[in-house]
Formats: C-alpha cells, structure tokens, sequence
C-alpha cells in the first residue's frame, strides 16, 4: 500500500536555543511543540498522536513526555534510533494516520547536552552498554568520533579520498550558517581551517565533525485532506525507508551503510529519481557521514564522493545543494538533529529560507543516521513535495 | 603499558560479560582466541552468541583461530574523557580482520601510531589486565 501523498508535514519550528542551561529538555520539546501547532494553525488539543525519542530521556520517556503536556493520546512512538528517529518518526506517524491510528501527530525532540557537558563524541568506551557486542568493543576505548574515522580512513585507503574533499564539506556548511541567523558558528572558514585544526581522531580534524549544542524542535504530520485547510503550504510525504547497519556477524563491509537500502526503499516508494531531488538534508554528524551517505543513496558512484562534494556542488547555489541551515557541522547539534533535517527541508519547500533558498525547491530528501557508521547505525530516508 | 602491569590500577572499561558469552572469555584466559561456525549452515560469526543469525540454529562449533590477521581499519585516537583511556592517549583503535575473515574491535599496541597502516599483518597478544579479564590486542607481526 502507498503511503504517497496521503498524509504531510505541516507545522514545523526550531527551538532557537543553542545554550540553554535554565530550561529542562521537555521545556525545550514543549516550545517547539507551541510553536509548531502556531505554524499549521493547530492547537494542542488537536493532537493525539505523539512521537519522540531522546538522549536524556528514560527508556519509557514518551510516557513522561505525555505526563508533562497532559497528554492521553490514540497513538504513541517511542522509537530510538539514534538521530536518524525523527525521520523515521515522519514515516511512523504517516502510516499511523493513514491507518486512522491518529489523525494529528505531533514529533518533537529536545536536549541540554551542551549545558550539562555530556562528552557525546569523545566519552565512549565507559560504563557498560547493556547491548552484548558492547563487551567486545568497549574495553579498546571506541569514542563515537573514532568509529565515523574508521570509516573515513577505510574510504581513504580504498578510493583515494583525501582530507581536503571532506573539507570542503565543512567550508559548504559554514557558508551555509553563515545565511543562517540561528546558527551557532557563523564566520567562514577555508578548507586549510579545517586542515589545520587539530586531529581529533585521525583522519577527523576538529572542524571536521559536529559541534555540541542545545537545542530542539517540533514537526506536526497529519492527513493530506486536513493539510489542505491549514496556515502553511503542505510538504506531502512521498516515500520513506528505514533499516539499520552493524558488525554483520564479523562479515561487514563498512563503507557500505544503511542509506543504501532506506535510500532505495525510499525512491521506489515516493516513485521519484534522483534527478527530481531539488536539494537534500543529509545528516552531517561528521564530513565523511555526508560523502558516505551520498554515496550509498546512490547520488554518485561509490567512491566518488570525494569529486562529488567538491567544487562548490553542495552549495545552495550549487548544482546539488545540501545542509542549507548550516547541518550539525556549524548550525545546530544536540546529540540528535534529525528533527532538523526535515524543518529545514519544509521551510526550503515552502520558500522561507530567504537568502539561502534554493531556486524551484519541489522535492527535497532527508536521510537521519543514527548510532556510529563504523560500529552500529540506523538510516532514515524520507522524500518531501509541496505538490 | 606501565599502568596495564598493576592489576589493582587498572582503571580501563572492563567488559560486562554475559554468561552466553563467558567461554569466549574463559578461553581469552588461556590466551586462546576462537571465533564461532554454525554445524548446520556453516556460518562463521563474531562476536560469539548462542544461536546462528543465519539460520537460528543452536549446534555451534567453537574454531580457534591463528591470532593472525591485517588492519581492516583504524583510528588514532587523540582525544577520549574515560577514565583510563585519557590517559593513555593517543592510542590505536583498530578494525582487524582475521585471517579466518572475520573483523573484530581491537587496539594496536606495542609500535607507534605513526607505524600503523591499513594491510598492515598483525598477530593476537593477550593482555591479562585484571585477574578475571584478559584482553586480546594486536601488534605488528614479526
């Protein structure tokens, strides 16, 4: 059954915050909620379907996130994949509205990680993972930043990529955030910045991975027909995908990532091709989880991607723009940022992005990674159209 | 390693070990390495688990492995607040593949970081770091 066309996003709002340390993260999720519902035009008391997920959040925190809102809604998902969720959070709320589980879904996340100095990327390694393959990994220190470099330097020594074309992501991120009054990191910076801040985990330097923020925000999903009668211009959901990458037993090959199959399931679904994508939101924990994705969603050949990101392509200007609000790499970070991904591609398909907007934005694609390429991960992928 | 030699300050993660999992480590004890085999699709897996996910199948078969291998992938690691790890930076986390085929997490020791590369032959030493675990590393064949 087709899930295109029948339901869309239509409210939806980034918390502004970037450093919020008098607010709790249901505070943060609870104004992005406000101000979603004042984007579509809906109220509070429309909504019964909620959706979520969260670093600090407990395992059955949806729960404690109704209790907060007062919430007794037909339809719940607490489903956590990391920062990939609240893409794959669109694609549960269509199916559950398609199915008249619930009629308006409200998806929200929130995060202090910055405030209270949770070491995200560079802990790792410590206390004990309840999962078993933990007991085999944490005891040689992996950080979450070494697991996406074991990637780059694996990408490095099969195709040739070099420090410079993963930059280059970087340098397009900034100029992006640079258009961006919300962004945290707003200076332009070149690709020998990147170069030559420190290696944090070799072959990432610094400026090559995310920042560390606070923040959140809110998506509201219901019916196409209910769109219709809404403030804003409705950004239909097409098509969706969902999987998970691991160790594979032992037998993984790594540069091969979710994407590949949740990008697939995706274009076959929204029946679309990669030429009608007009600009993409792809998950920017670190500058290699941008060439790897494109890659394996099939936007360039395998091993390509180093020539693919550069000369200014990614640009919002360029032939294949990406991360238009800044990405994680320079706009907004809080442990997660999937939610943001598709903000970002709602206000670009509905023209609101003012001097970054990209020219006849009619299909824009999210893709949320979850977890750490070079270990676990979930893909998300999700295909958008204001027609 | 100075501080690995003294058991009592070994301040490292340890692992958690699961009682599925504890042959493994029991085996890692007598500085035996092993991998798994399913008896009936002949499946080779790690980490060790109780069943085979490729045909969920109990009948196992526990194959000791040479210890040697390559580097599949790896990662200086300059940067990590855990206790045990900051202070022993910068360290080597590693992909290596066996020379049965399959890849396990592992570290690097005994040569410099700046010697490290990707094909690298490597061969398994244990690492008794407490009395109870025994860690099994990777350093550059002879």
């Amino acid at each position: 059954m087709s899930l295109s066309r029948k339901t869309a996003v239509v409210g939806v709002y980034e918390h502004p915050t970037r450093f919020a340390p008098d607010k709790s993260m249901f505070q943060i999720m609870a104004e992005s909620i406000r101000g979603a519902l004042d984007d579509c035009g809906l109220t509070i008391k429309d909504v019964d379907g909620i959706l979520s997920a969260g670093i600090g959040m407990s395992p059955m925190g949806i729960i404690g996130l109704c209790d907060y809102l007062n919430l007794t809604p037909n339809f719940m998902d607490g489903t956590n994949i990391g920062g990939a969720s609240f893409v794959a959070h669109v694609a549960h709320a269509a199916a559950a509205i398609n199915a008249g589980l619930c009629e308006v879904a409200v998806i929200t996340y929130g995060s202090t990680i910055a405030s209270t100095r949770f070491a995200i990327g560079t802990g790792g390694g410590a206390g004990g993972g309840g999962d078993p393959c933990h007991q085999f990994e944490f005891p040689y220190g992996p950080t979450g930043i070494g697991a996406y470099a074991m990637v780059a330097q694996r990408h490095m020594h099969e195709y040739g990529t070099t420090s410079e074309q993963l930059a280059e992501i970087a340098v397009t991120m900034r100029l992006h955030a640079s258009m961006n009054p919300a962004a945290k990191y707003r200076d332009l910076i070149t690709v020998e910045d990147v170069l030559a801040s420190r290696i944090v985990s070799s072959p990432l330097h610094l400026l090559d991975c995310c920042m560390v923020s606070d923040g959140g925000g809110a998506l509201v999903v219901t019916s196409a027909e209910r769109a219709r009668d809404l403030k804003k211009r409705p950004a239909y959901v097409l098509g969706a995908g969902e999987t998970a990458r691991h160790a594979a037993r032992g037998q993984r090959d790594f540069l091969e990532i979710a994407a590949h199959q949740s990008g697939r399931l995706a274009f076959e679904r929204a029946g679309v091709s990669h030429k009608d994508i007009d600009m993409a939101m792809i998950y920017d924990s670190f500058t290699i989880t941008v060439l790897t994705t494109l890659e394996n969603l099939g936007f360039c050949k395998r091993g390509e991607g180093g020539a693919f990101v550069s000369g200014g392509r990614l640009r919002y200007d360029g032939e294949f723009p990406i991360n238009t609000d800044g990405g994680g790499l320079s706009s907004n970070h809080p442990g997660m940022r999937g939610i943001f991904l598709v903000i970002e591609a709602v206000k670009q398909l509905r023209g609101e992005c003012g001097p970054r907007q990209v020219k006849d934005c009619q299909i824009a694609l999210c893709h949320g990674t979850g977890g750490e390429l070079g270990t676990r991960h979930s893909g998300a992928t999700l295909i958008l159209s204001n027609q | 390693m100075p501080e690995e030699k003294d058991k009592k300050r070994y301040a490292k993660p340890l692992p958690h070990i699961d009682e599925e999992m504890r042959p493994w480590w029991e085996a890692a004890q007598r500085h035996e390495l092993y991998i798994q085999k399913c008896r009936d699709c002949g499946d080779l897996r790690f980490h060790p688990r109780a069943l085979c996910p490729s045909c969920l199948s109990s009948n196992t078969e526990w194959v000791r492995c040479s210890g040697r291998g390559k580097i599949y992938t790896f990662t200086v690691t300059n940067q990590n607040a855990t206790a045990g790890f900051r202070d022993s930076l910068p360290y080597v986390l590693a992909w290596v593949e066996l020379e049965e085929g399959l890849k396990l997490m592992s570290n690097i020791i005994d040569c410099q970081p700046s010697q490290v590369r990707i094909d690298l032959p490597v061969e398994a030493v244990f690492e008794d770091v407490t009395p109870d675990v025994t860690l099994v590393k990777f350093r550059p064949a002879a």
